[in-house]
């Protein structure tokens, strides 16, 4: 009898890409929900919008690529990258520059690159970068959570329609703004935080609010092992260490730890946009040093940069030298001392038998 | 300890020899990563292990043995007898092959051997006469072996063509040779079986215990080790029971329930667990003073010694949803699968895969005429929907591109960085696969069982690895052509050379000469060397003559003086 023939292992778990996927998007619920909350319908507009145009394009860069579209359509990474690309974006930008911003994700940063996991920039930092070195005005309108939300209708024209809202009236600058631009003026840290609608009322601070939130959700990966430990905690640790350092020396010109771990989007970063498994180091020493370089670079450009918040340009920076890192901090394998090397005086006396 | 260095010693000692009080129970380590699928072992292990019947012919093959084939030693049309010499063990890694029952040699050519590529192997065809007779080629038993010289017992070990019956068919009168191992610590006994499905040890275990404990006191008697430990994975809980009651009055047997974790059964994750130590890239567990083996090896040394009976038949398991019966078999060693099968009630519509060994690191056979080897622990036949159960996705996804999750990493039980090795090789970067430690890799399978993209990661491994041996060969021949050439280069020019320096020194000699002849002015102009040599003799000649006529006129003169 003849019978058909494979190569081992016949056996295979039962994990796949789209189910990796699938739990991030889970991990995403809580702090999606949260800035819903506070922004109203814009951050729906802006996923649903972002989804749609990315498997738009990823479904037409695959059959010009002459891939098969539905296997990887399925695997839900374009979703996920345009979910995580899409809470970048402050609510009710207009729906162009959610597509340029789209383009930039699935066309350039992916599919240029040879598609998914070939691309050695993590695709929504490219994309969100692009927006914001072109278009910084509508980059920076995150309206005010304080005021009352738009409802449905008048939040759809604004995303579609030319009418625009009155910004200066809805906006308010965001903490790492306010901070820039009090410390810009002169301003210290205690006055500028005296002045924050954020800063004074812990319940109306929504980045506090959407940073637990997104830790939950990075607990949610911990806890299913969808991502390592290191990339999180070397960045959040490396950011805390090296505010604390500055805010230890002159409290008044630098902003304490906890203020930029909440503000902003270093937990999000931390989680979700370092964690990117195909863009960042995969070595466990690794991934402590580009989580923890990446911590130290949110801080610099924060504090002695052009932009109030830098998660995207500290991890494409760090994306560079992911190659470098990885090779420079490969594991102990079994049975070689601790500098890579074979344990010679054993090997030699194994040989001699 | 002469081969191990004073502080790896100190350590074993530590992690070893430190418990000698049993009642304490022994600390496990733990090795880095592993997986636990689907085991599916009360598929086989439910009844006792059964005796096959004698087929109507053996297919054996010559080479059941990690080193070269064995060399035939009958003829075609011979009658044999159960248990005699058909093929002689040629080279240290090769053991010696027996008739497995008695009958005739009908043919000795190329048939299909057990092979992940299907390839040929020279094999003794024997038609049994069913009467399965040792004639007088039964050993004598060897009861008294403690008072037996070792050289004997490592004799009749060698000359049973005993082979570690773990997969890995080393030849056990090499591992067993006390001689390259003055002082054994720790005998280790694998029973393990972390492969899914295979239950072919446990069984053994089971059934056969106080065998098995006799072969370990063979084994002590011949390595006297300090002390044994017997570690069997806790799914196995039967086994683990009969070998405590076994072992019960014995101070140097610890029998030790590890954790069930594929590949806890690999030798260096074994020793990992029950020692804490890790067997240097490169060496063998012998650099440590430990010694593996398989129960089952282990039972045959019993049977060698004991019974005087040579390996001629081993337990395998038949199972999978593709037989009727799923049951462990005591088989001729070169019956085919097929024979096997129809012990076991025949196929089901099920049997689309024929794996020999598990699914992790078995390979799939096409066709079940394929003769039953030393090495064949497991005939799995099995569905291809049973394989696929465990990820309904499976047969349907293709395989994706890597995202480097880094799964494969977390499970690699040698710590490598698969994901990396993947595309170095896939980048056809060798030299880079070799700096990531890719002969470390142990073939275990993983890397491929966790993959979310469906990669199959040992392919690539096994594929860069049989490049790199090629590599390896083909620089080595080329080397040994290159100096080849070199000598022969070195040969020409030296030949080339003494002629030249012979021929200006026989110039210079004449010039010499000439430049004499100069001076004394006996030759004014140059004159060519025949004419030279034609004076010379002239005048030696001359010479001559008038030495001659002066001779001759001195015998005159004293003649007249006599006068």
């Amino acid at each position: 009898m003849k019978f058909k023939t494979k190569t081992s292992p016949f056996y295979n778990s039962t994990s796949n890409i789209n189910g990796v996927m699938l739990q991030v998007l889970y991990a995403l619920m809580p702090g999606t929900i949260v800035m819903c909350v506070f922004f109203g319908w814009g951050i729906l507009f802006n996923i649903v919008l972002a989804i749609v145009f990315a498997l738009a394009l990823e479904a037409i860069a695959l059959k010009i690529r002459n891939r098969p579209v539905m296997p990887f359509l399925s695997d839900l990474s374009a979703t996920t990258a345009a979910w995580l690309f899409a809470l970048t974006l402050p609510p009710l930008v207009p729906w162009w520059i959610v597509f340029v911003g789209i383009f930039f994700v699935i066309i350039v940063a992916k599919h240029l690159y040879g598609g998914i996991g070939y691309n050695p920039f993590n695709p929504a930092m490219v994309g969100y970068a692009v927006l914001i070195v072109s278009f910084p005005f509508e980059m920076s309108q995150w309206i005010n959570p304080n005021n009352e939300l738009f409802s449905f209708s008048e939040s759809f024209s604004f995303v579609f329609g030319s009418e625009k809202p009155e910004w200066d009236a809805i906006t308010a600058a965001t903490p790492l703004d306010e901070i820039k631009t009090g410390f810009r003026a002169g301003a210290e840290y205690s006055a500028i935080a005296a002045k924050s609608a954020y800063l004074q009322n812990a319940s109306q601070n929504t980045w506090l609010w959407s940073s637990l939130a997104f830790a939950l959700g990075g607990a949610w990966l911990l806890h299913k092992k969808i991502i390592h430990w290191q990339i999180p905690f070397a960045l959040l640790g490396s950011l805390a260490l090296i505010s604390s350092i500055f805010y230890l020396i002159s409290p008044t010109n630098f902003g304490s730890p906890l203020f930029h771990i909440i503000s902003g989007a270093s937990v999000i970063g931390a989680f979700f946009i370092a964690t990117d498994p195909v863009s960042a180091s995969t070595t466990p020493m690794g991934k402590i040093i580009y989580g923890a370089c990446i911590g130290i670079l949110i801080y610099i450009i924060r504090t002695w940069g052009n932009y109030p918040d830098a998660i995207a340009f500290g991890v494409l920076i760090m994306n560079m030298a992911v190659p470098l890192i990885d090779y420079y901090t490969q594991p102990r394998v079994l049975g070689h001392t601790k500098k890579g090397q074979k344990n010679k005086e054993h090997l030699n006396k194994g040989d001699s038998l | 300890m002469s081969v191990v260095s004073k502080d790896v010693s100190n350590k074993i000692q530590a992690n070893i020899s430190s418990d000698v009080q049993r009642s304490e129970k022994r600390k496990l380590w733990k090795f880095h990563g592993g997986v636990h699928p689907k085991f599916n072992k009360e598929i086989s292990n439910q009844s006792p292990i059964k005796t096959a019947t004698i087929p109507s012919e053996l297919v054996v093959p010559l080479q059941q043995s990690m080193g070269a084939g064995a060399e035939p030693i009958v003829d075609v049309g011979q009658q044999v007898f159960k248990g005699q010499v058909i093929a002689k063990q040629s080279g240290k890694l090769s053991a010696t092959v027996h008739a497995p029952t008695s009958g005739k040699v009908t043919e000795i050519t190329e048939k299909l051997i057990p092979h992940a590529s299907g390839l040929q192997g020279l094999c003794i065809v024997i038609e049994c006469d069913g009467e399965d007779t040792w004639g007088e080629h039964k050993l004598v038993s060897i009861q008294d072996f403690e008072n037996t010289e070792i050289d004997v017992l490592l004799e009749r070990i060698q000359h049973c063509g005993i082979v570690g019956l773990g997969g890995a068919v080393f030849p056990t009168s090499l591992k067993v040779d006390s001689t390259s191992r003055p002082n054994l610590n720790t005998l280790i006994v694998n029973g393990a079986e972390c492969e899914p499905y295979i239950s072919c040890d446990d069984r053994l275990m089971r059934e056969r215990a106080a065998e098995i404990l006799q072969g370990i006191d063979i084994l002590q008697h011949m390595l006297k080790p300090q002390n044994c430990i017997i570690g069997i994975e806790d799914n196995k809980p039967h086994a683990i029971k009969v070998f405590e009651e076994v072992c019960a009055n014995r101070n140097n047997i610890e029998v030790v329930a590890i954790p069930t974790i594929y590949p806890s059964g690999g030798e260096k994750q074994l020793i990992e667990i029950l020692t804490g130590l890790e067997v240097p890239a490169g060496g063998r567990p012998r650099d440590l003073g430990l010694l593996c083996l398989n129960p089952g090896t282990i039972y045959s040394i019993y049977n060698a010694i004991i019974n005087g009976e040579p390996l001629i038949s081993r337990i395998v398991t038949a199972t999978g949803n593709g037989i009727q019966h799923p049951q462990n078999f005591e088989v001729l060693i070169g019956s085919s699968f097929k024979h096997l099968a129809e012990q076991a009630g025949g196929y089901t519509e099920n049997a689309d895969h024929l794996i020999m060994g598990g699914p992790m690191m078995g390979f799939a056979l096409e066709d079940d005429t394929a003769p039953i080897v030393k090495a064949t622990n497991c005939a799995l036949f099995i569905s291809t929907e049973e394989l696929n159960e465990s990820n309904s996705v499976y047969s349907q996804q293709p395989t994706l591109p890597c995202i480097r999750c880094g799964k494969c990493m977390d499970v690699c039980p040698v710590n490598l960085l698969p994901q990396q090795l993947y595309w170095h090789i896939r980048a056809k970067d060798l030299e880079k696969a070799q700096q990531h430690n890719l002969r470390d890799c142990i073939d275990c399978g993983c890397c491929s069982y966790v993959c979310p993209s469906h990669i199959p990661l040992v392919d690539y491994y096994r594929f860069a690895k049989m490049e790199i041996r090629e590599q390896a060969l083909a620089t080595e021949k080329s080397n040994i052509a290159r100096e080849r050439f070199e000598f022969l280069q070195f040969r020409r020019d030296r030949d080339k050379r003494e002629r030249e320096e012979k021929r200006a020194a026989h110039k210079a000699a004449l010039q010499e000469k000439k430049a004499a002849a100069k001076e004394t002015g006996t030759a004014d102009k140059v004159e060519d060397p025949k004419a030279t040599a034609i004076k010379a003799a002239m005048a030696r000649a001359k010479a001559k003559k008038l030495e001659r006529q002066q001779e001759a006129d001195a015998v005159k003169a004293s003649t007249k003086d006599e006068d």
